[in-house]
């Protein structure tokens, strides 16, 4: 964090004005560029979704026919899954690095970390971050930090079995707690602080940049909608980021120093006593889970600014209370610290703190539920442009709200005790932040795409790959609701107990659902690869949308205006005029 | 599908100093972030220190070496030293603040010395764990310092340092010296 003081673009030229480097590597791999960075962390994302995802191939197969060997699986995972049958611990492992792939590089990476690289500084009118070397390393890091988490398939007894959330004290005390908690669990320890530091650099970054390079006329209140939210995203990620990595440290140190930050005496573990004493598991809980919650709008406000900034643009009207919005999002991002004790319900937690948790968690529903009014107002009476984007955007809104209605059952002590360990919960947070976030993403691709890499992708393919995804994704997520009313537990590696028996065929309904959904993502892969390569030439503005990037070439240039900042003399939610251009541009000339 | 470009006002090279204000602040923003989240990095930390000692019965009060208190000296003499430097942008009294940084964390190795010499280590007891933790985190924030007050060494040398990249830098290491007195205050009264 000490590098926040890089000072060096200050002194060098036009506030981050540095020259288009020359050398391969420079320009592609190392670069300084934030075009190039925010592309790099699409890149990983990418990556490490398809990873992720193959995980969750792998455990709903195993869900749905337990008995049955995966094809293949047996050679790659000889221990784990000798056969190709899978164990109980290997179940765990390959939800734990599923989780953790997806909530931190795929969630946070792609909608924050990609899309804001690429377009906050033109969104600003700046010609690059504040900091540009920070903004590289901090990429680096977190594609270290990758590395060091996969690296756990191949070392040791495999992956971690403790979950994304890293419970203690089975996630401090070392081998003994599984396979996987040996050397594994300490890589994705090492793993996860690594991530913050390159989060808490980035979102120095993301923030020194809003504040300090917006370019003339460019007031806060004239700031693009998703560029407000990356800025609040990026404080949410200053203070969550902060206390997670601090937490990771303790946990490195109970594994690796013989400390007992969370370790309590007197415990036993695979018939060994724990040579610990003293520990608070709870106090990891509580640590995780300030970081946690608000990782949640981490992972989703980006989805809420992209949104709102591509809903106006194909309704061809202005987004209903751009203020009301803003408002929304910071009443968001400050409730979201004091709400982190609901994960923790079941922990024996006093009723009165339970409550004191559970009325925040409630009243947070209300900015959150104002801003789904505000796109649905925005689009009454509008003569929406159904293009990809725009399907994905309104998908998101389906989505989300599905998701967050869950969250009004699961807000209560009550109702929740009795949810919390079921596939309701799971059906709650995929809907929410995970589909949510991951149809942000696509709304931005479909959105963005000719921007980034001056060609447009092809629309029938796009709709396509939105309608079969849209079924897809409830048909996965929808039942669960049911699952976990049920009563059918979560983390379980196989439901052959007798009263989850018929529960079984509608697993299997899931996994098959799931398989196809993931196959779907085939056709979007393919419209990637295929419009990079041979898409039409894209326009400079082919939405006819208002903010910055749209009125600079596509792709921009390296120091994106073409050594001509631009002037800002509109708001970014000009639409719905009379004449032949119903909109008009942030650096329109009045 | 127009694709307005404002007219080139400004040559390009004016951009930087003329449109957006003769100096532009970034580094200043930058440090003051910096020094929001690493106070929340240490609020976490001490709130784990508050939960830890009422989680256990094993707290044993931790008597902090002596020298602690002559490092806390050096560390503060080095914010004047600094202070004086960026005045009268002078080099003797950042030479000086670098010298003091860098007996600062010798400083530091000796007390983690003589706690060892005592069979205090870093797994003895949850009081001697914060202690190393805040410490070395602290040391470690230190040493970035100085790694920033180095840059501004350089450019005050080459004739490019800017204001704002001093003011900077100072700010981050005054910071260190108010992180410093509230980390020994909590040590010496909780730890």
């Amino acid at each position: 964090m000490a590098q926040g003081k890089g000072g060096r673009a200050v002194t060098h030229g036009a506030a981050t004005g540095h020259a288009p480097a020359q050398s391969f590597l420079r320009r592609h791999v190392f670069s300084v560029d934030h075009k190039v960075i925010g592309r790099q962390y699409l890149d990983l994302a990418l990556v490490a979704v398809v990873t992720g995802m193959v995980l969750s191939w792998i455990m709903r197969f195993h869900l749905g026919w337990p008995e049955t060997p995966v094809p293949g699986l047996g050679k790659l995972a000889p221990t784990g899954a000798a056969g190709g049958v899978i164990t109980p611990e290997f179940y765990l492992a390959l939800m734990t690095m599923h989780g953790t792939i997806m909530v931190f590089f795929v969630l946070t990476t792609a909608p924050f970390a990609g899309f804001g690289n690429f377009f906050l500084p033109i969104h600003v009118g700046a010609e690059d971050m504040a900091f540009p070397r920070i903004n590289m390393t901090s990429f680096w890091v977190t594609l270290a930090a990758f590395l060091v988490l996969v690296s756990a398939f191949f070392v040791g007894d495999g992956p971690p079995l403790s979950g994304w959330t890293a419970y203690a004290p089975l996630s401090a005390v070392g081998k003994d707690a599984g396979p996987g908690q040996g050397v594994g669990q300490t890589l994705w320890a090492v793993s996860i602080a690594m991530f913050c530091v390159a989060q808490l650099l980035g979102s120095l970054n993301f923030i020194a940049t809003t504040l300090d390079l917006r370019t003339r006329g460019m007031s806060l209140a004239r700031l693009p909608f998703a560029t407000w939210a990356w800025f609040i995203t990026s404080v949410i990620g200053l203070v969550a980021f902060a206390v997670l990595m601090p937490a990771c440290i303790l946990l490195i140190l109970d594994r690796v120093a013989g400390t007992s930050f969370f370790i309590p005496a007197g415990l036993v573990i695979s018939d060994r006593l724990q040579p610990h004493a003293g520990g608070s598991p709870l106090l990891w809980q509580h640590l995780f889970w300030f970081f946690g919650h608000p990782e949640v709008y981490i992972a989703i406000l980006p989805g809420f600014g992209i949104v709102s900034q591509i809903l106006p643009v194909f309704a061809r009207k202005p987004l209903l209370g751009p203020r009301v919005f803003i408002v929304c999002l910071i009443a968001i991002a400050f409730l979201s610290y004091t709400v982190w004790g609901h994960h923790m319900f079941l922990s024996g937690m006093n009723p009165v703190s339970a409550t004191l948790f559970s009325v925040p968690t409630l009243v947070i529903t209300i900015p959150a539920t104002i801003i789904c009014l505000l796109w649905i107002g925005t689009l009454y009476g509008a003569r929406l442009r159904f293009t990809t984007a725009a399907l994905f955007a309104l998908g998101f809104v389906s989505v989300f709200v599905s998701g967050g209605i869950s969250g009004f059952f699961l807000a209560q002590p009550s109702t929740d005790i009795y949810l919390h360990g079921t596939y309701f919960v799971v059906a709650h947070f995929h809907f929410v932040m995970g589909v949510a976030a991951m149809f942000g993403i696509f709304a931005g691709t479909y959105f963005w795409f000719p921007k980034m890499f001056g060609r447009m992708m092809n629309e029938t393919l796009g709709k396509w790959h939105f309608w079969l995804t849209f079924i897809g994704v409830y048909c996965v997520f929808m039942p669960m609701h049911y699952l976990g009313l049920a009563g059918n537990v979560r983390r379980y590696s196989a439901f052959t107990d007798d009263y989850l028996q018929p529960l079984i065929p509608l697993h299997r309904f899931i996994t098959i659902a799931a398989l196809f959904t993931g196959a779907v993502q085939l056709i979007f892969l393919f419209n990637l690869i295929r419009s990079r390569l041979r898409g039409p030439v894209a326009p400079a503005n082919p939405w006819e949308a208002t903010t910055l990037e749209w009125s600079t070439s596509s792709p921009p240039p390296h120091d994106n205006f073409g050594g001509h900042p631009p002037v800002v003399t509109h708001g970014p939610n000009e639409f719905g005029g009379v004449g032949p251009q119903d909109y008009v541009m942030q650096a329109e000339p009045r | 599908m127009s694709t307005t470009m404002v007219p080139p006002v400004l040559t390009p090279r004016s951009v930087a100093t003329a449109d957006r204000g003769p100096e532009r602040r970034v580094a200043e923003t930058g440090v003051w972030i910096a020094i929001g989240t690493i106070s929340m990095s240490f609020a976490a930390l001490t709130s784990a220190l508050v939960v830890r000692q009422s989680s256990g019965a094993d707290w044993q009060h931790l008597h902090l070496p002596a020298l602690l208190y002559v490092n806390t000296l050096v560390l503060l003499f080095s914010s004047v030293t600094l202070e004086l430097s960026r005045r009268r942008l002078g080099s003797f009294g950042l030479h000086a603040t670098l010298m003091l940084g860098i007996l600062f964390l010798a400083g530091q190795g000796l007390a983690w010395r003589q706690l060892a010499a005592q069979n205090l280590h870093l797994a003895t007891g949850p009081s001697s764990a914060f202690f190393y933790v805040f410490t070395v985190l602290h040391a470690l924030h230190v040493l970035g310092g100085l790694g920033g007050l180095g840059l501004v060494e350089r450019r005050l040398a080459a004739g490019v340092l800017s204001r704002t990249t001093f003011k900077a830098a100072a700010l981050y290491w005054h910071f260190m010296a108010i992180l410093w007195l509230y980390l020994l205050a909590l040590l010496t009264i909780r730890g």
